[in-house]
């Protein structure tokens, strides 16, 4: 029997000792009208069993396609290293740290990766992760609504689509007025942002760089949010955060990001890992858990969960928020992978990304009837319009092996045109070539 | 040991990609562009190799320590679903693959896997469909009350509460408040819920109450279905926190039972690594008449075998996740399930019910144990006894530490004294539970001679007992500070 040690004798022995002739009887306090109508579900496989069909399944999937998908997660290299690390028992095998003594390790990377992520935002706190980028948001948007009493939040139509969508999922219920002010060619539109912030609005949300890969500067923006009382927040993307206008310096109050592309595979969606940052005067509001350095009675240095009074196992319906859990192994992949390539590293990948970019912009835009949504400053990522629909064309692109991008109008109405292009480091100068190439014959 | 960042020395090299052929400057404006460095550490691969290793041999983690830590379900996860999870055709798919056209046909294969394990939850458990979106088990409650609440707004039933046991997870009554609920609390008796308390605050405004079954305690809930009949008679649901499945597999279905709403922590139950702290994934499954509120996406099977995902569910109540759900982990409980198939599962509940009450009759005479009857797969004792002596259930636990083995759970439940919540699973050998029981019963022994031996405890480990106060009054969260 899988997984489970017993003999028959120690399983006779175990019953003795408990004072039941059987395993039945262990369950005699379920009365039969509760037990099971059916549990028909087929029998155990044998591991090589399993893994076969499994691995038939995993090549049901296609990842062979040259991929420009971005929209958000991305596809960077990860060391091996990181893997390598990362496998250690001693790590993935642990719970969370409620016993510092016997989990330094664990808490020790967390507070490293507490230290890493508020040098790359350039914010003073994190907490140790939340789910994932879209659920830090969600977080980042009731810290500001708890801290300023206040109900109405003010959202770029630039912020991603799929975080929008979950940010009204999880607020249905509450009285809070979500406003969207929308996009002006894929850029954020400052002035009509400006404009909805009142004396009741708790928070503006945006994204660095935004949702169509624009690359922004919003320092104006939030001090005149942050002069009406309104709290900043940034969605970010933590690869550019290493060479573009930090959250900090532009004067967020908390910065957000999805942590996948700093070490972690796409894994068709997760899991994934929300890291949240904030200012110090903030840090009380921040939901999940936190690590802390002190020290034990000889005096030596250690690390803690700290500021748990905010927790739902202490404060349950007063907590700041439901969150229990942290994505504890994805944050110490995170820490890993930072520390491999280090600031040059990290700045490199982020350079030569945006430089695949612009090469790519540059080619797909002489293409006729392509053009550039916005002209502005890109990152890693553009959107271009196409002659015909951005559907048709990646349905014949995928045909030639090639995902040319997301188009657009799966979630913004009018952009049925529209594709976004992702590049990362991963791609050549061939990749890129051939997609222009073959863009151009199917247009 | 020094942080990471301390070992980094400038200019030493580690994983660096080729050089970029431009400078910043070419590529954005100077005003767009960051001032200040990120100061990262500068490290060699060995440097990053040799920190890490050092820091994962001052942990605690099932492949190395007996981990009995109650309502956690800290049970052995199997080595080759780790491979399984890192299989290309799996890690390498990009979550928005299936949402091009005709991308579906594009990942037919991670879909199965979604569909299948959909199906094995629903027989496991009673439910008519689930949702494998959610990322943790708090996570299940947040999406389970909100499915909950728009059955209620659709039905046009004004709801403003929600009830939860004293005895529930401190994640139950947060995630119905920030779901927008009341949280009522009711007082259990001789340990379950009493139906005369839940009598005192039921009424229309009853949204759902929380259940755990068998509870925190390790008791199975005896008046389940009166609870069940008097909630429908004011139109409420009954929500299941799943943390505690691994007791039941085969013995009993959450919605057989009555139960509308069920979260199930895959990475207790479906054994897979808990890392420190996470990921997890809390799929939620619901009874037939709470299906349409389901979050979108939902995957589909077609009359010809293929499967797709549909976002086309008017009373959806959206998006929780960006995707869906923790993929990765829902693949490593996927491998589980086939590997153990029906008979595994039920024989893992047997065995860890049988564990946790061969635990206790050998622990019975040496602590109190308040419910002292059969328990279901943890129990829960009390150092009330020792602490009169000054050595409380903290101390007993960090003895425990010094023995190489991880303490039970301390903090909960709220209503016990100086608790101690077991939690052997199914997976630890005869042999290890009796030489647990022996190091355990030493230590009580101890109580009796030397209680300051005790509160000193531990001696062995990296460091002994940290000032938390300090931590959280002196707050240094990051190196900088």
């Amino acid at each position: 029997m899988p997984y489970v040690p017993h003999t028959t004798a120690d399983t006779r022995e175990m019953l003795t000792a408990v004072g039941v002739s059987s395993m039945e009887e262990l369950f005699a306090e379920i009365p039969l009208s509760l037990r099971p109508k059916s549990f028909d579900l087929p029998p155990g496989m044998s591991e090589m069993a399993t893994r076969a069909k499994i691995e038939d399944l995993s090549s049901r999937n296609n990842t062979n396609l040259v991929s420009f998908l971005g929209a958000g997660f991305y596809d960077h290299y990860v060391p091996s290293a990181v893997d390598a690390l990362i496998s250690r028992g001693e790590f993935y095998t642990a719970y969370t740290p409620y016993q510092p003594e016997a989990s330094q390790g664990t808490l020790q990377a967390i507070f490293e990766y507490q230290t890493a992520v508020t040098r790359l935002l350039d914010m003073d706190c994190s907490n140790a992760s939340v789910y994932d980028g879209g659920t830090a948001l969600y977080e980042a948007m009731m810290m500001a609504v708890r801290q300023t009493k206040r109900v109405r939040v003010v959202i770029s139509e630039t912020v991603s689509p799929i975080y929008r969508i979950l940010l009204g999922t999880y607020t249905r219920n509450l009285k809070l007025d979500l406003v969207t002010v929308p996009h002006k060619d894929g850029g954020t539109d400052f002035a009509a942002m400006e404009k909805a912030v009142d004396a009741s609005t708790a928070c503006v949300v945006v994204q660095s760089p935004n949702f169509f890969g624009c690359v922004e500067d919003f320092s104006a923006l939030f001090a005149s949010a942050k002069a009406k009382g309104a709290l900043a927040i940034v969605s970010a993307y933590p690869v550019l955060a290493s060479v573009l206008k930090t959250p900090g310096q532009m004067g967020a109050d908390i910065a957000v990001a999805e942590g996948q592309s700093l070490g972690l595979p796409l894994s068709f969606g997760g899991p994934y890992l929300g890291i949240m940052t904030c200012t110090k005067a903030l840090v009380r509001q921040m939901p999940g858990r936190i690590v802390g350095r002190t020290t034990d009675s000889e005096g030596r240095t250690g690390y803690v969960l700290t500021l748990q009074a905010r927790e739902q196992h202490i404060r349950r319906q007063k907590a700041t928020s439901n969150i229990c859990s942290n994505q504890a192994l994805c944050a110490l992949r995170c820490l890993i992978h930072l520390c491999l390539l280090g600031e040059e590293g990290l700045k490199r990948t982020a350079r030569i990304s945006m430089e695949n970019a612009r090469y790519a912009a540059g080619k797909l835009s002489q293409i006729k009837g392509v053009s550039l949504l916005n002209n502005g400053p890109a990152g890693n990522e553009f959107a271009i319009t196409l002659p015909r629909p951005a559907q048709d064309v990646c349905l014949a692109m995928i045909g030639r092996g090639y995902v040319p991008g997301f188009p657009l109008g799966r979630y913004y109405k009018g952009l049925d045109n529209a594709l976004l292009v992702c590049c990362t480091e991963k791609h050549s100068r061939r990749d890129i070539d051939i997609l222009a190439a073959w863009l151009e014959d199917e247009i | 040991m020094s942080t990471v960042f301390k070992k980094s020395t400038q200019g030493r090299e580690g994983v660096w990609p080729r050089l970029p052929e431009h400078e910043l400057g070419e590529i954005l404006p100077a005003n767009l562009t960051r001032e200040t460095p990120a100061s990262l550490p500068s490290l060699s691969e060995l440097d990053v190799v040799r920190h890490f290793s050092l820091l994962s041999r001052k942990n605690f983690g099932v492949d190395s320590n007996f981990y009995p830590l109650g309502s956690c379900t800290m049970k052995y996860n199997p080595k080759f679903c780790e491979d399984i999870a890192g299989l290309p055709g799996f890690s390498r798919l990009h979550p928005l693959l299936p949402q091009l056209p005709r991308g579906d046909e594009l990942t037919q294969g991670a879909l199965e896997v979604m569909y299948e394990t959909e199906r094995w939850l629903c027989e496991i458990t009673g439910m008519a469909e689930y949702t494998l979106h959610p990322m943790a088990g708090a996570h299940g409650e947040l999406t389970g009350v909100l499915t909950m609440a728009a059955y209620h707004a659709d039905k046009g039933n004004k709801k403003t509460k929600i009830i939860c046991p004293d005895s529930a997870h401190g994640t139950n009554p947060a995630s119905a408040a920030i779901a927008g609920y009341e949280v009522v609390s009711i007082a259990s008796k001789d340990g379950i819920v009493d139906p005369a308390a839940l009598a005192e605050v039921l009424d229309d405004e009853v949204a759902g109450m929380m259940m755990t079954c068998p509870n925190t305690l390790g008791l199975f809930e005896k008046n389940l279905p009166k609870i069940v009949e008097m909630l429908r008679g004011v139109d409420a649901l009954l929500y299941y926190d799943g943390a505690n499945l691994n007791a039941v597999m085969g013995k009993m279905r959450v919605g057989d039972a009555g139960f509308d709403v069920v979260h199930v922590n895959l990475h207790k139950t479906f054994a897979t690594p808990h890392g420190g702290g996470g990921p997890g994934s809390g799929p939620v499954g619901v009874c037939e008449k709470l299906v349409p509120y389901l979050p979108i996406s939902r995957v589909v099977k077609d009359p010809s075998g293929r499967f797709h995902l549909r976002y086309d569910y008017p009373k959806s109540i959206g998006y929780v996740a960006p995707f869906y759900g923790n993929f990765g982990v829902v693949l490593k409980a996927y491998a589980y399930m086939l590997r153990l198939g029906r008979e595994g599962l039920i024989r893992v509940s047997e065995n860890a019910v049988l564990a946790a009450n061969y635990l206790r009759k050998k622990l019975d005479d040496v602590l109190e144990v308040p419910f002292d009857r059969i328990c279901m797969h943890e129990f829960v004792a009390s150092a009330e006894k020792q602490s009169e002596k000054g050595v409380r259930a903290l101390d007993i636990a960090k003895a425990l530490l010094d023995k190489g083995y991880h303490a039970p759970t301390i903090y909960f439940p709220l209503i016990v004294k100086e608790c101690l919540m077991f939690e052997p699973t199914e997976t630890e050998s005869k042999d290890t539970l009796d030489q647990f029981v022996a190091d355990l019963r030493d230590i009580l022994a101890q109580a009796e001679t030397d209680p300051a031996a005790l509160q000193a405890a531990p001696v062995t480990l990296p460091v002994t007992r940290l000032d938390e106060t300090a931590a959280a009054r002196n707050m240094h969260i990051t190196d900088d500070m």
